[in-house]
């Protein structure tokens, strides 16, 4: 082996490492780590008025992904978020609750807000395009999928907790499906005493 | 001759095996079905559930096959888990087997019948009317008390 061959060798060496690096690099590079449930995203409410993230801006808040063709999660949880606003009464005046459809297609801003009133006044159902509806259930971690069924129908699998939001807007816990009354009422009087 | 007959005739009344009530319980050949009920609708919702028990005391294995309504376009027979915090809904299209002397029962967070394209919101203090479609013990009509939106149970009558 002369010593040029072997300055080559050494070259080609030096080329490959610098090019795992690059590599490296470029796979490694973490994109910027917003905060758990900020994001950027423009939806509609269920008067057809725009909304973006600072929705949630100002006063603690209740947040549920939903759908109204949703059999049993969904109702059920509205129905305990009115029980929880009744049993709350003044204490909850600042509380508000959110209805998110991840099901845009069906849900329409009127079919909603139908849908929604009967839980209480502060409660506002929330829809948009599937594009930014996806954008705000990835910046809450919400798993959603469609599921079809017989027919030309179609369901959703979808993640089924209420997060619970302080005035900031920022993630303060969850109240998991059929959590009881006793323990949801206490994270929501611990939400309010805190914002 | 008419004995043959009169043994055709009881033997056909054996296999239509007519379904009756009792204490809320309906009978229907070896098997008792109670605690029906459905769950008020919200507004807009075109969707609703469907719950209730099936005992079977017979020696064989049946199969609840199919549902149907007046007050819905559709009715399927489904079952929902929750996953970790994610809701999960799976249609049956084979049904759900009730094997011999056991009890199986359709209720919140399980099995249930799915009603799609209600033709009316379920009001709570009306009823439902529902057709079950048993493989062998064929078909039986019952009413679903619709309760609360949140209800779990039907409140049993007779204990």
């Amino acid at each position: 082996m002369t010593i040029k061959s072997i300055r080559l060798w050494l070259w080609g060496a030096v080329g490959a490492l610098a090019l795992t690096a690059i590599v490296a690099a470029v796979l490694l590079r973490q994109p910027e780590q917003a905060g758990f449930g900020q994001g950027a995203y423009n939806l509609i409410d269920q008067n057809g008025k725009a909304v973006d993230q600072t929705l949630f801006a100002g006063h603690p808040s209740a947040l549920f992904f939903g759908f109204t063709h949703c059999p049993e999660v969904c109702p059920t949880t509205m129905a305990e978020m009115a029980s929880w606003f009744a049993e709350l009464g003044d204490e909850g005046q600042d509380l508000r609750a959110y209805f998110v459809s991840i099901d845009p297609q069906r849900d329409t801003p009127a079919v909603l807000g139908d849908y929604v009133s009967w839980v209480s006044d502060r409660i506002t159902g929330i829809t948009g395009t599937p594009e930014e509806i996806d954008k705000i259930a990835k910046a809450w971690g919400v798993y959603y999928e469609r599921v079809d069924l017989e027919g030309e129908d179609y369901t959703m699998d979808h993640t089924a907790s209420v997060f619970l939001l302080d005035a900031k807007g920022e993630f303060q816990g969850t109240i998991a499906y059929r959590e009881d009354q006793a323990t949801a009422l206490g994270k929501l009087r611990n939400l309010l005493a805190k914002s | 001759m008419i004995r043959f007959l009169r043994a055709a005739l009881a033997a056909s009344i054996l296999l239509v095996a007519p379904a009756y009530a009792h204490n809320g319980t309906v009978h229907l050949g070896e098997l008792n079905i109670s605690a029906p009920f459905t769950r008020a609708t919200l507004p807009n919702a075109p969707v609703g559930g469907g719950f209730l028990s099936i005992e079977n005391t017979g020696a064989e294995a049946d199969r609840l096959v199919s549902a149907s309504s007046p007050a819905a376009k559709v009715v399927q027979i489904h079952e929902m888990a929750m996953e970790g915090d994610v809701m999960k809904m799976r249609e049956l299209t084979d049904g759900i087997e009730i094997p011999a002397g056991e009890t199986v029962t359709l209720a919140p967070g399980g099995f249930h019948l799915m009603f799609m394209s209600l033709n009316q919101a379920f009001v709570e203090g009306q009823t439902v009317p529902v057709t079950l479609v048993f493989e062998k013990a064929g078909p039986v009509e019952l009413d679903l008390p619709v309760l609360g939106a949140a209800a779990d149970a039907a409140h049993s009558t007779h204990k």
